[in-house]
């Protein structure tokens, strides 16, 4: 045996180029991807743009955010939806005071307590609850709470409703908020002779409680852009009206839905100027939310 | 998730005891009242519904059409609402799904680590976008632009049922068309999130291991993360067409009444299960037309539970559907 057999290899090479086809594959895959992030991108920006372009003469009018449209006839450029604001707002924080602490303790429930058949149920009910359409939690108050129990049309009807669009989005930031409570953090307390309520109530809850505010107000953010409970339960005014209970309220929606039918040029200025109100609304809470999660978080782990 | 605090022999019985007690009261009482919601929201709707369905001259499956103006002479049917809801429906999701699957992907395999979370987050912004500005929008600038596109599926597929010539005029685009795109957009976020889950779960072994055979990044993405994430994509799919049935406001501002009823084909108006409630929401007065509705929300609810249901059960347990 000389040398010369190992100056060439014994094998041909392993390897084989990547044949084109599947080059081509693989370049037409990345790009199918990427397109299609880009086409999500294109209503976005689509939307929010069409809404602010729209809407920005209406509410840069200085009457916009301190008025209400009480006698201002349907052509008239003047007014503002100070009652609409009101209206939702008074509408969501109502809901809020319901379903936060009923979310929470349902939280609580399924992961501190949740053991057997009845959290196995309540956790396929949240998800029950999460997916049904805010027409037929309108349409239930409206056949309990109306029809049933015989009270008026009111924004209390429509809190009513908003309380059970809100009810799962509030369990399931808590939820995902408390799991993420270390197991460690509980044992100390135990470990102290501390009962279990009060180490859920003094240190669990707190520990979560940043991303759980985070959560609310972005099921707040939910519950306000809901049309379906105000065209149900509630009628439209142009008036502001402080009475929960009685008589009809406005919100944006419902302002936007009600401009709808006015043909005027002013009409379509008020429908524009509402959603930009709404969406501004919307993104203060998002950006509250993120706030919210950012620093309380961050101090929370320094103090620690 | 907890572990629980050990047994408290020999200790000081302090308020815990009671303390314990209540709580875990009020938290059973809490998951109870969810449960307690769900079954009146199903019982309260049925009950409000019989009389009107009893009263009903007409087969409520059937009939395609909803007349409840005189109340003497109840005639009422969902097989209309049906067809709209669900074609509207079904059209969302042919044009949702493989999006939201491509969103995911990209979002999970090829966007780089740092920009992965705010693109998420940018996606997820749309379903901040409350659903009435959808439908102005859908309305009022996309469906002027969606015309030629609807004039020439039309021109030139007219023979294929769903682009045959529906009940409304295509002209304004109140057509179940333009619907279904804003129902796509609309629904696309919770597909994608859904998906993207999933996604993220595909055990680093499996992709290494086709790494190691040589694969391109495609079809690591095909042997792997796709075959693990089916659950996941049929789950939010059926989270997306749950939203869908039920979407109200935006539909209701877009589609466009029709005199006939349709034939299946995307150029079709009418109302959907949703819609036809809200439009008719003024009306709410005399017991039995509302009825009428309130049998019709029935079905709507019915129908979104059994796809919820089915989205659970295809992710094989809790689905977290933002």
């Amino acid at each position: 045996m000389t040398l010369t057999t190992l100056d060439a290899a014994v094998k041909g090479p392993t390897f084989h180029p990547i044949s084109l086809s599947r080059k081509i594959k693989n370049h037409l895959a990345a790009v199918l991807f990427l397109v299609s992030f880009l086409i999500a991108l294109v209503p976005l920006v689509w939307v929010l743009y069409t809404v602010l372009a729209r809407g920005f003469r209406a509410i840069t009018s200085p009457t916009w955010w301190m008025n209400s449209l009480y006698g201002v006839l349907p052509e008239e450029f003047a007014g503002g939806v100070y009652h609409a604001i009101y209206g939702s707002l008074v509408q969501a924080a109502i809901a809020a005071a319901f379903s936060v602490p009923l979310g929470i303790m349902v939280g609580v429930y399924l992961v501190e307590y949740g053991r057997g058949w009845l959290a196995r149920v309540t956790t396929f009910m949240v998800d029950i609850l999460a997916g049904v359409p805010s027409i037929v939690a309108a349409l239930f108050i409206f056949a309990a709470w109306i029809t049933t129990l015989g009270f008026q049309q009111s924004a209390f009807a429509v809190a009513l409703a908003l309380v059970l669009l809100m009810l799962p989005l509030v369990v399931r930031s808590t939820e995902e908020m408390l799991k993420l409570v270390p197991d460690e953090l509980r044992e100390a307390s135990y470990a102290l002779g501390v009962p279990k309520w009060k180490t859920i109530v003094r240190v669990v809850i707190p520990t979560a409680l940043p991303g759980m505010i985070s959560g609310i107000l972005l099921a707040l953010a939910r519950v306000l852009g809901e049309t379906a409970p105000v065209l149900i339960l509630v009628g439209y005014s142009t008036a502001i009206n402080f009475d929960i209970f009685e008589g009809n309220m406005a919100s944006l929606p419902l302002l936007i839905y009600t401009e709808l039918k006015n043909p005027e040029a002013a009409g379509g200025m008020r429908v524009w100027g509402a959603a930009l109100t709404l969406i501004l609304i919307v993104a203060l809470l998002y950006v509250l939310a993120a706030l919210v999660n950012r620093f309380l978080t961050r101090n929370r782990t320094k103090t620690r | 998730m907890s572990t629980e605090p050990p047994g408290r022999a020999g200790l000081r019985q302090g308020s815990g005891r009671w303390g314990d007690r209540i709580f875990e009261f009020l938290a059973v009482a809490a998951g109870a009242t969810i449960i307690g919601a769900i079954a009146l929201m199903g019982l309260f709707l049925l009950i409000r519904a019989m009389p009107s369905l009893q009263a009903n001259k007409a087969n409520f499956f059937l009939t395609d059409e909803f007349n409840t103006t005189d109340a003497n002479n109840l005639r009422f049917g969902i097989s209309e609402l049906f067809q709209v809801t669900v074609l509207s429906s079904i059209f969302a999701l042919v044009i949702a799904v493989p999006i939201a699957i491509g969103i995911a992907a990209f979002l999970t395999n090829y966007a780089p680590r740092r920009f992965a979370k705010p693109f998420a987050m940018l996606v997820d912004l749309l379903a901040a976008v409350p659903s009435i500005v959808f439908g102005l929008w859908g309305i009022f600038v996309l469906a002027p632009r969606l015309d030629p596109v609807a004039r020439f599926l039309n021109d030139n597929l007219g023979w294929f049922f769903l682009f045959a010539d529906g009940n409304v005029s295509l002209a304004g685009g109140g057509t179940i068309f333009t619907a279904g795109i804003v129902l796509a957009v609309m629904i696309l976020p919770i597909i994608t999130s859904v998906t993207r889950e999933v996604f993220t779960l595909t055990p680093k072994g499996h992709v290494e291991a086709a790494q190691a055979l040589g694969a391109t990044k495609w079809e690591v993405i095909r042997m792997t993360v796709f075959p693990y994430g089916r659950s996941g994509m049929i789950a939010g799919s059926m989270l997306g067409l749950g939203r869908a049935l039920g979407e109200t406001v935006a539909v209701l501002i877009i589609l466009r009444a029709a005199a006939q009823a349709g034939h299946w084909s995307l150029f079709d108006g009418g109302y959907t299960f949703a819609s036809k409630i809200a439009s008719a929401a003024a009306e709410f007065s005399a017991p039995l037309p509302t009825g009428a509705y309130i049998a019709a929300g029935f079905v709507l609810f019915a129908l979104t539970f059994v796809v919820n249901a089915l989205a659970r059960l295809a992710a094989g347990g809790r689905v977290s559907g933002g």
